[in-house]
């Protein structure tokens, strides 16, 4: 660039009203916030927000107490305790997680053999304390009849990845 | 003079100040909703809109919050100057309306001649607002000096060392526009810009308007020269130990002198609350210097949305090497012009008292 044209550049200001130019072409652009509570943005079928156990359509828990979800647990959040239940099958007694110590990643789900612990789309159980967030395993049945069709939806939707 | 007749008068100037600082506090707030507005749709956001219709609230409530909360004064803070130091912010900026008109009027033919709309007619007004605006300094500089922390220490001392150096350009600046009006009066430099847009002191000082506007963002310490501020580097400047209602004054005392240079920049340059063609008289002139300020506010703004913050070399460089050489320069080429034969006609066609 000669310096001539260089110092038509810097006296006009040109690259000052160029940037201005952008800022103000951007202000009249369609605006892209989701408002939140009204709007909202989708969701994968894999997105992994509150856990869920589930049941069998007859009403039996899936859930066999094979405790591989505790182990492979990273953050040691999953707390089990079974017993053999009098029809000889073993259940769990207890089945706590605990979301101050969850991270959320998703191993449990992926551990379990027979898809009982899950993780839903839901996001918004926030508490004013933080025992709330502490999930027992009726808490957590109750989580799974709540989003009964949309935990088998998203399963169903992603079951041709597996 | 009995004690009555002093009591009225005293009793009318409360009531001109009161007409003055009120819409200015009130500007003030809703200059925060536009900004929050403005920059929100320049990064295409939509901005605050849950308070209130369209979040028109909004100012009212962050003014209620910031009423609310805890003002802390630091342990080994300087209490005395730390509490004075807001108030020194805002008071400059707030006595230098005292001398703005707003417009003329002969209060609906009620008066034989227009009167000015200004709280004191002041034949130096022009200097007033100067000296009164250079004094905003010393709130700044005692608010970083009395937080006894270094980021505020920091701050106060880039906010001194800019003020100062913009201030003189600043200076330069309004002497080419009084080289022109040959009046510090600022109702005769609105007045001598009368009679549509090329008459108007923007056209011969385009060069000088650039210069006092950009100077004026640097004055207020608005982006793109917010290295008071600093928030990525020095947190918030001079006021990063300030809280509460402490806080919001600076920032009241910031938005104030926002609104002090674009008022002064349409007086000097836009001829004030005149209409740009002369058909256009019959809406009211303060409705126009009203417009023409909320102009400059809007390109204060946009400014803020636009450009990066200079670097401090840069912005000492700008000052001294560019804006001053400009501004003498231009004084100097105003007078050869004036007083050049030839030349002369051509500018004395801005000059009314030639």
């Amino acid at each position: 660039m000669s310096l001539v044209q260089r110092g038509i550049k810097t006296w006009l200001l040109t690259e000052l009203l160029r940037g201005l130019m952008l800022t103000g072409k951007y202000m009249f652009k369609k605006k892209i916030t989701v408002e939140y509570p009204e709007e909202r943005t989708p969701l994968s079928p894999r997105f992994r927000g509150l856990h869920a156990l589930r049941r069998y359509d007859d009403g039996e828990e899936r859930c066999i107490a094979c405790k591989l979800c505790e182990v492979v647990c990273p953050a040691l959040a999953i707390l089990i305790e079974s017993e053999e239940r009098d029809d000889g099958s073993r259940r769990t007694t207890r089945y706590d997680i605990d979301l101050t110590k969850c991270i959320f990643c998703g191993f449990c789900q992926e551990a379990c053999p027979v898809d009982a612990i899950v993780e839903t789309q839901e996001f918004e159980y926030a508490t004013e304390n933080r025992a709330n967030l502490y999930y027992t395993k009726e808490m957590l049945l109750e989580v799974g009849e709540r989003y009964k069709s949309q935990i088998s939806a998203n399963i169903a939707a992603d079951a041709k990845y597996r | 003079m009995s004690l009555l007749d002093m009591a009225i008068q005293a009793g009318i100037w409360a009531l001109e100040i009161l007409a003055i600082t009120i819409p200015v506090a009130l500007s003030v707030a809703y200059i925060t909703y536009l900004e929050r507005r403005v920059i929100g749709w320049m990064q295409i956001r939509k901005g605050c809109n849950r308070v209130g219709w369209a979040g028109l609230l909004q100012p009212i409530a962050d003014g209620l919050k910031l009423f609310l909360k805890e003002s802390i004064i630091p342990t080994h803070a300087n209490k005395a100057l730390f509490v004075a130091a807001p108030v020194l912010a805002l008071l400059p900026a707030l006595v230098a309306f005292a001398v703005i008109p707003f417009g003329e009027t002969d209060l609906f033919g009620i008066w034989k001649s227009p009167h000015l709309m200004a709280i004191a007619n002041l034949n130096i007004g022009i200097l007033y607002v100067m000296a009164v605006g250079s004094l905003a300094i010393y709130g700044i500089l005692l608010a970083g000096w009395a937080s006894n922390s270094k980021y505020a220490l920091i701050g106060a001392v880039r906010s001194t060392c800019q003020m100062v150096s913009y201030e003189v350009s600043m200076g330069f600046a309004i002497v080419c526009v009084l080289m022109l009006a040959g009046s510090m009066n600022l109702g005769d430099i609105v007045n001598a810009q009368a009679g549509g847009f090329w008459h108007w002191y923007i056209i011969p000082l385009f060069p000088m308007f650039l210069v006092y506007f950009i100077s004026g963002c640097a004055e207020t310490n608005r982006s793109p020269f917010d290295l008071p501020e600093g928030e990525s580097e020095i947190v918030a400047g001079f006021f990063v130990e300030y809280s509460g209602m402490w806080f919001a004054t600076f920032s009241l005392a910031e938005y104030a002198a926002m609104i002090l240079i674009s008022l002064m920049t349409s007086i000097m340059f836009m001829g004030g609350w005149h209409a740009p063609i002369p058909a256009l008289d019959f809406i009211p002139g303060t409705l126009w210097l009203l417009g023409k300020t909320l102009f400059f506010i809007f390109l204060f703004i946009w400014f803020r949305a636009t450009f990066p913050r200079y670097r401090y070399d840069q912005l000492m460089r700008l000052g001294w090497k560019v804006f001053l050489p400009c501004t003498l320069v231009w004084i100097a080429v105003l007078g050869i012009a004036t007083y050049t034969p030839g030349l002369s006609t051509i500018i004395g066609f801005w000059q009314p008292w030639r």
